[in-house]
């Protein structure tokens, strides 16, 4: 048994995934929640790419291709948000907004 | 054998600069752990011998996503501590939370195995040649589609980051 199992890459990705889960959880800044997001995203990219190549199919990579896509995009728009709420109530305090809360 | 110790050398290092991230007081030593982060991820890239998608996530991670990040901490100074972090109980039951999941996670994981016929080191779908051939073949809807959702969310920035009002 040369190479690495592929259960080494489900169980770290899992434990990277629950970090950002964790992260989301305990975090108030919206800057770090985002970053959390990223870190579940990659964790998940990470794990696609492993199966692609260790099924020998290509489309896994694809896909981590257009996830990674998804994301540049969604990190530049929830940027552009953070920064407009900044501008409205000078604080990136995910609970000062609370005005949609029912 | 060696794969191996590379493997587990650039595990301890993704997980450790993750855990920083929710650690660290400062935002911007945040962003930093997270750059560090991306980059052990690059490396298990390559280790699984994906090289197109290695060179795309340092491109996109460490070179956009992460410059847009510094661009909004530095720029809107953000570099402060939490003013009213949460309540202590809220963290300790995120935290066991997140460690259940965890638990459940591993738990179905374990043991998981599937027939490798050759060595993943050694395949060839991950080099942009073979990888080219699949996305402007199969995969080439998507790919525009991907240029029509990249030109929305620049107009969509653009229009949110305007200072007068819409």
């Amino acid at each position: 048994m040369q190479f690495i199992p592929i259960s080494y890459y489900l169980i770290f990705c899992s434990v990277l995934f629950c970090i950002g889960v964790i992260g989301v959880l305990i975090k108030r800044n919206a800057l770090l929640i985002l970053m959390s997001v990223e870190l579940m995203i990659n964790s998940i990219n990470l794990l696609l790419a492993a199966f692609s190549t260790y099924l020998n199919d290509p489309a896994g990579q694809i896909f981590v291709f257009f996830i990674m896509v998804v994301a540049a995009a969604e990190v530049a728009i929830g940027l552009a948000i953070i920064v407009v709420i900044y501008r409205t109530t000078h604080s990136i305090d995910i609970d000062v907004l609370n005005k949609l809360k029912w | 054998m060696f794969t191996k110790y590379i493997f587990f050398f650039l595990s301890t290092v993704a997980l450790y600069s993750a855990i920083m991230v929710l650690l660290s007081r400062k935002p911007i030593h945040s962003v930093l752990y997270l750059t560090l982060t991306f980059f052990a991820i690059a490396g298990h890239y390559i280790l699984l011998n994906a090289q197109f998608l290695a060179v795309v996530h340092v491109i996109v991670y460490a070179g956009a996503i992460m410059v847009l990040f510094l661009f909004t901490v530095m720029l809107l100074n953000l570099n402060k501590e939490e003013v009213s972090p949460k309540p202590v109980w809220i963290k300790i039951v995120a935290i066991i939370a997140g460690c259940l999941l965890m638990i459940v996670l591993i738990g179905i994981f374990r043991g998981y195995d599937i027939a490798i016929e050759k060595d993943p080191a050694l395949t060839q779908i991950g080099l942009v040649k073979n990888l080219g051939q699949v996305l402007y073949k199969q995969y080439l809807l998507p790919f525009e589609l991907a240029s029509i959702l990249f030109l929305t969310a620049m107009v969509g920035a653009v229009l949110l980051g305007k200072k007068e009002q819409i």
